[in-house]
């Protein structure tokens, strides 16, 4: 019998392409702008860590795909695509010493030769840039031959010290908010980033914490479970309770600037709760979504505003109006598209909001909606004598927005109408075979999307105090419809969680807005990749995705093999 | 009195003169069958009368009803109800939301729940499977789901549209018996099939359908012997 022999192509290959992504991130200039902070202050920057991240998963992935399971074989694939890594950004190193690259490369810049070398010069910089590259390759070797448990403990540490360290900003304002916790914040902090006691204890307490929570956690939700039907009961009546009071109360706790990027993700959400019933549950892809936003949004300002002087409702008084206009513009382009599936639809309705976009800017409608100046003055909501003016306040008008559509939402999916969207998205022709009414139950979806909009569109007229036909370009349906594809296609959570991931991080992350578009890119890529039903699945379709999974797995013991592992 | 009536129907693809005036009528509780080669009429004919064609000419009535001012879904309100061809089952859901799906039309929660149990009567490996997302069924299995999700809408007349299609042959007999199944508790069911032999077989009578005209009707037995029937669509001399 043949000795099985090394396999080094594999782990070659894997080192290039991770090599290649890490000289594309030092090219496309995010790793000189992401060294303006520290992860931990003077240790290492955001724009190492992204290198050295991104060795570590090269690195990890040679150890996973390697034939053989005798360590030195894992460590040795590890190893190998660590050095492949650290060779192809030596070799920029290089050629960027010796050619001038910005006449193509406009961020090869010596800042960056110099970042990537530590300050060393080419050459002492490329024998480094080698080394780090063996050490990060075993080293992710080695987390991959580590047990579950601590690899676990180790990773979560890491990912919450590379968090912390990234979002320092922001929790430097939350805990200064509150002089008890400034001490904290010393104790974590200094300079640019992390300082290295607080970083060291923050990855103590991490991996402790998971390390020890992954023993008694089970043990704690078994003697939950024991416990009586009554207890249970209570326990999620205290949990609730808990989630409830913690979402009161978040604007106090988070401070001015994290509320207003709360108010930010909530007209999201509400957005995106009500393109989840067009795309999510009846299946119809609206890129023109934005429309019925604009429409809310100017209908608030049309019936409020003095400088137009028409009306000048309160905010309460024109709120069911930007509804209905909504709704009415819902109907209106659901009519024409009846009859369409599919890309046409698309095309249709991204023509649609072009058009509402046009027409806002339009002299023609000037007069009534203020053209490219678009209208100001919109009054704040008020309720009894508190007025809604801060961010902190307008939270939990939007807050009473999202739960409202998503108590909706909830209900409807559930329902007879639910499940008429559901037969819809599936198969129309045969939906009308089983008695459903097309008509009526597509623009139902439209009108029900098209309301949430507006009631977004017109929360944020108030909440901006003006209104601008630029705020209401086709960027915000793409930003929309990735939100839902990333959350969870059809999944209230997944709304929600998806606004919080692709509308608050960029938020928080403001200094790297440029690369913003990239990220939502290789986040949408991934995605389909990893968990294409997003990160929140709806049962449909996570029920399909592990059907998928058995179905393949159940011919092998048809054979006589062995069940894999 | 024939329960479905179908009177010199003409119906159109834009331009295209589908079907010229055909007119057939069935029975309560009998099985009728349409054959004919491809591009005959016969889905069309299922289209006029379930409502997604509408006949420039001609009328459908149901129990002497003028079926034509209603759209599809009323007209699955009233009792008639179609298999569509190839199946179609709702793959991502499961086989009893397929089930449900099929009973749309109807609101009374504790019927649907009978009528679930008289199709799994029907169909044992279906409530065997009743969890299972319905696209990971087998073709057979599928046309089952298929049919039962029909007979959850309480059809009046149901509508098969090549039910045989793609099955094996094994298969394309278990089907036929179920047919025969349903045909024994009293379901009007008008057919269409490719496989001529084995429609004659179960039906009581039978149209031949050429180029969207009947050329000839009669019952079955007496199709069977035809001999034109027997060159042109059973193979045989």
């Amino acid at each position: 019998m043949e000795k099985p022999r090394f396999d080094w192509l594999q782990p070659v290959k894997i080192g290039l392409v991770g090599g290649a992504i890490g000289v594309f991130f030092a090219l496309v200039g995010m790793v000189e702008a992401f060294s303006i902070r520290d992860i931990v202050d003077g240790i290492v920057s955001m724009g190492q860590m992204l290198m050295l991240i991104s060795m570590t998963f090269t690195g990890y992935m040679a150890a996973r795909r390697t034939t053989q399971p005798q360590h030195l074989w894992v460590l040795g694939s590890s190893l190998l695509a660590g050095l492949m890594f650290g060779g192809m950004v030596a070799l920029l190193l290089i050629v960027g010493s010796l050619v001038n690259l910005r006449a193509v490369f406009i961020n090869a810049s010596p800042t960056l030769y110099e970042l990537l070398a530590f300050g060393r010069g080419t050459q002492a910089g490329a024998l480094l840039l080698l080394a780090e590259g063996v050490l990060v390759g075993v080293a992710a070797g080695l987390l991959y031959l580590l047990t579950g448990r601590f690899r676990q403990a180790l990773v979560n540490a890491l990912g919450w010290v590379v968090m912390a360290g990234v979002l320092q900003e922001l929790l430097r304002i939350t805990f200064g908010a509150w002089g008890p916790l400034a001490v904290i914040n010393q104790w974590l902090f200094t300079g640019k980033g992390l300082s290295v006691p607080g970083a060291a204890s923050l990855f103590v307490l991490v991996a402790g914490t998971t390390y020890f929570w992954s023993q008694t956690g089970s043990v704690l939700s078994n003697r939950l479970r024991r416990l009586p039907p009554g207890g249970q009961h209570t326990l999620r009546l205290v949990g609730i309770l808990l989630l409830v009071l913690i979402v009161l109360a978040l604007p106090q706790i988070l401070g001015l600037y994290l509320s207003e990027v709360l108010t930010i993700v909530g007209v999201f959400a509400l957005m995106g709760l009500g393109l989840n019933i067009v795309v999510g549950l009846a299946g119809m892809l609206d890129l023109g979504y934005v429309a019925f936003f604009a429409i809310g949004a100017y209908t608030m300002g049309a019936l409020t505003s003095p400088e137009l002087g028409f009306f000048s409702l309160s905010f309460w008084e024109a709120l069911p109006f930007a509804v209905v206009a909504g709704v009415l513009a819902g109907v209106i382009l659901g009519i024409p598209v009846l009859k369409m599936r599919g890309d046409y639809l698309a095309i249709v309705t991204l023509g649609f909001g072009e058009i509402v976009r046009i027409l806002a800017l339009s002299d023609f409608l000037r007069p009534w909606i203020g053209g490219a100046q678009g209208i100001a003055k919109i009054p704040k909501a008020i309720v009894g004598s508190i007025e809604f003016i801060s961010p902190q306040q307008i939270y939990y008008l939007i807050l009473v927005g999202c739960l409202l559509a998503g108590f909706i939402s909830w209900r409807l999916k559930d329902s007879r109408l639910g499940r008429a969207w559901m037969a819809v998205r599936e198969d129309e022709d045969v939906a009308a075979a089983m008695g459903i009414n097309l008509v009526a139950t597509k623009l139902l979806a439209f009108a029900g999307g098209a309301a949430f909009a507006a009631l977004s569109g017109a929360i944020f007229a108030s909440k901006l105090g003006s209104v601008y036909p630029h705020s209401f370009n086709v960027m915000i349906s793409i930003n929309v419809l990735c939100l839902i594809i990333v959350g969870g296609m059809g999944s209230i959570t997944g709304v929600i969680v998806g606004a919080a991931a692709l509308v608050g991080l960029p938020e928080l992350l403001r200094e790297f807005a440029e690369y913003r578009f990239l990220a939502y890119g290789a986040a949408l890529v991934l995605m389909m990749l990893v968990r294409p039903a997003g990160l929140m699945p709806e049962a449909t379709r996570r029920r399909e995705l592990q059907e998928a999974e058995t179905v393949e797995a159940e011919p092998e013991p048809a054979f006589g093999a062995p069940a894999s592992p | 009195m024939a329960l479905l009536e179908v009177e010199a129907v003409h119906a159109y693809y834009g331009n295209i003169h589908a079907l010229k005036g055909v007119s057939l009528t069935v029975d309560e509780g009998e099985i009728v069958t349409l054959i004919g080669a491809n591009g005959a009429g016969k889905s069309t004919t299922l289209k006029t009368i379930s409502g997604l064609l509408r006949p420039r000419q001609g009328h459908v009535r149901l129990a002497n009803e003028d079926l034509s001012a209603y759209k599809p879904h009323q007209i699955v309100a009233k009792g008639i109800v179609q298999v569509p061809e190839g199946r179609r089952v709702f793959g991502r859901l499961t086989v009893m939301e397929n089930l449900e799906m099929g009973a749309f039309t109807r609101t009374d929660g504790k019927e649907i729940r009978q009528a679930a149990e008289s199709v799994f009567a029907l169909f044992p490996r279906l409530k065997e499977r009743q969890h299972q997302v319905a696209g990971t069924l087998s073709g057979g299995e599928q046309q089952m789901l298929a049919i039962g999700r029909a007979l959850m809408a309480r059809p009046r007349v149901l509508l098969l549209d090549e039910p045989s299609m793609g099955l094996a042959p094994a298969l394309v007999d278990s089907i036929f018996d179920t047919i025969k199944q349903l045909h024994a508790t009293g379901t009007t069911i008008l057919l269409v099939e490719q496989n001529a032999r084995m429609a004659l077989q179960v039906a009581d009578r039978g149209y031949v359908l050429q180029t969207g005209e009947v050329i000839l009707s009669a019952t079955a037995e007496n199709l069977r012997s035809n001999e034109m029937v027997r060159k042109a669509y059973l193979g045989l001399t």
